[in-house]
């Protein structure tokens, strides 16, 4: 045992007899102003996605229906046991898995920024969510029941692993990794996976399968219903609560490897087992939403533009927002051509594509 | 609370990659409180050697002991509360603010959900006040000039209270006030220090003792004065040099004249 303690007289990182002070405030916004504005928003999505449908509900009465759930009021309530009926066990559960997915995918996204020190990092970009689907789809296909009815989060999780496993190995190369070579293997990765997907889909005979393996492919929450909500839901929570705590040691890997390793992180065991954990979380995402890219691309660099990179600020912001983006950007996908649903992946991705073309833009500066 | 200057050995070490031997049994003791600078030619092993000390490269063989404990047998963090490292800096694109860079150093003092607390802020802003850095605490590191990333560097280093101090080429791109206003903080912090410098003038005046690397082994090692001689230069170097005694201070002085089998010019 060494010991720590100070000799008197060795005083110059100490706070000095004149403490020295920081020039003012962090420039923007107030944290707990942006925490509280964020979930304002997250609280209209809601809202406004509960309220939004075929048959329009007035939100004083969505609140109305929740409230009434949780602390049933003496008053007889006001509205059609019909109402209460698409409030409780259609739209809320889709609203939430949105929320769920929403928050998960861009809380994945930080941390695979973070851990691949790359900021074009994304789950869909980095083949990750091919990979789910990949998984996801073999089971679909062939029937695969060997883990009962965990099968099919199961795969995914396990298309999701390799997946990242395999675009980190080609990405890197004599301990370095560049931007390039990161975006090359994932985006090459992706395709060849989603081709097999494809593939598989295709040439799979019961027009009922390919029907449903389709569906991971563009990505949709349509028909949620509420046991599907709750495995995503627990590992959203769960995993965000652990990227919570492993906060400091995600800034430290944005100064990179070898200064992380200075500060005391064992960078190569820290890296392995956050790519285990995301690969958990998308791949139970994915098993239920299928394959939603940009979410996990955007909403880390709003908020990076919002409040600074440092983690611990960070992966709150943005779990709500993505919360919020994926709510309204449901809203808009089974709203625009009512009574027609489009597939969420297809308003992500037109909100997302140019937004990563701008972003490749302005680094390449 | 300021880690104690340890004593730190460096015993026998090797290390081998991909069938060369970058380091061949360095050993090295360095006393506490003592600044030892590294020098040698580019390739001479400056930086691996260094990097074996702050864990970043396990040896093939030997030890790394501070203050007598082995520090490849120790937890990360149980190394980077007592030795900080002052390295080159990486370029990265997330904007962080000089702040959250200096913070960082905080970070092996502190648990999962630790926040900042007063005295961290404190160690903060005394740290980044001490390297001339608090005008630019909340500019984005990304963007800093290379001698004001180095300055960030070594205030993160100062912001771990450390007890040793590992410096690769902490002057490189600093300007004459800042590379002697640098090496004089480290020195007037009473840390043990292993510094790699190219200047070996900086070297003699803030140095205890230099140690030379040539391929990978030491060559001399001792006080500037004995370590620093015309054939020293002539056979690691390669250079015709002069070296003579400042008149004020003794130090010793380096004049390089020309390289050696070529005609001057």
């Amino acid at each position: 045992m060494s010991p720590r303690t100070a000799p008197a007289g060795r005083a110059e990182a100490e706070p000095l007899a004149e403490p020295a002070r920081l020039p003012g405030r962090r420039p923007g916004l107030p944290y707990p102003l942006v925490i509280g504005l964020l979930a304002a928003l997250l609280c209209a999505a809601v809202t406004a996605g509960i309220a939004a449908g075929s048959i329009p509900l007035p939100p004083g009465q969505v609140w109305g229906i929740l409230a009434h759930r949780i602390h049933p009021a003496p008053a007889d309530p006001s509205w059609s046991a019909v109402r209460e009926t698409i409030v409780m066990d259609v739209r809320l559960p889709r609203v939430l898995l949105c929320a769920v997915v929403g928050a998960g995918l861009s809380v994945c996204g930080m941390a695979l920024q973070a851990l691949v020190r790359n900021p074009l990092a994304d789950p869909m970009l980095l083949g990750v969510s091919s990979g789910a689907t990949v998984g996801a789809v073999c089971v679909v296909v062939f029937g695969l029941t060997v883990f009962g009815a965990f099968s099919l989060p199961v795969a995914a999780f396990a298309g999701a692993l390799a997946a990242l496993v395999t675009v980190y190995f080609l990405a890197r190369s004599g301990g370095r990794m560049t931007t390039v070579r990161l975006v090359l293997a994932g985006v090459a990765t992706a395709e060849v996976l989603s081709a097999v997907a494809g593939f598989l889909v295709v040439t799979s005979s019961d027009p009922h399968k390919t029907q449903s393996a389709l569906r991971w492919m563009l990505g949709g929450l349509a028909g949620t219903a509420w046991p599907v909500v709750w495995a995503p839901a627990g590992a959203v929570v769960l995993g965000t609560a652990v990227l919570l705590g492993v906060s400091r040691p995600l800034n430290l890997l944005l100064a990179g490897e070898e200064a992380a390793t200075a500060l005391g992180l064992d960078v190569h065991r820290f890296r392995a087992a956050l790519f285990v954990l995301v690969a958990i979380m998308i791949g139970t995402i994915v098993a239920v939403s299928g394959s939603i890219g940009f979410v996990g691309l955007i909403m880390p660099h709003v908020v990076r533009l919002l409040i600074g990179a440092d983690h611990r600020r960070a992966l709150p912001a943005t779990a709500l927002l993505g919360a919020s983006f994926l709510i309204a950007a449901d809203l808009f996908a089974r709203t625009l051509i009512t009574p027609e649903e489009i597939p969420v992946g297809i308003i992500t991705a037109l909100v997302g594509g140019p937004f990563f073309l701008w972003l490749m833009r302005r680094r390449s500066r | 609370m300021t880690a104690r200057a340890a004593a730190l050995a460096v015993q026998d070490v090797w290390v081998r990659a991909g069938g060369r031997d970058l380091v061949r049994g360095v050993t090295l003791d360095v006393a506490p409180g003592e600044v030892v600078g590294l020098a040698g030619p580019n390739g001479a092993g400056k930086t691996t050697l260094l990097r074996t000390l702050y864990r970043a490269r396990r040896p093939s063989s030997g030890r790394v002991l501070l203050d007598g404990q082995d520090v490849w047998r120790m937890p990360g963090h149980w190394l980077a509360r007592r030795m900080a490292a002052v390295l080159q800096e990486t370029a990265g694109d997330f904007d962080l603010t000089v702040y959250d860079v200096v913070a960082m150093g905080r970070t092996p003092h502190k648990r999962a959900f630790d926040g900042d607390d007063a005295a961290d802020r404190a160690i903060v802003a005394a740290a980044l006040d001490r390297l001339d850095v608090t005008g630019l605490a909340y500019a984005p590191f990304d963007r800093l000039s290379g001698g004001e990333k180095q300055r960030v560097l070594i205030a993160r280093a100062l912001a771990q209270q450390p007890g040793t101090m590992v410096l690769d080429e902490p002057t490189n791109h600093l300007d004459l006030r800042h590379q002697l206003d640098a090496l004089e903080l480290v020195r007037g912090l009473g840390v043990t220090a292993v510094v790699a410098l190219h200047d070996l003038n900086l070297a003699a005046a803030f140095c205890d003792r230099i140690c030379v690397l040539d391929a990978g082994a030491v060559v001399a090692v001792g006080a500037p004065r004995e370590v620093l001689t015309p054939a020293l230069f002539a056979d690691v170097y390669r250079v015709d040099a002069d070296v003579a005694a400042h008149p004020e201070t003794g130090v010793p002085q380096v004049t390089l004249r020309t390289v050696r089998g070529e005609p001057p010019a």
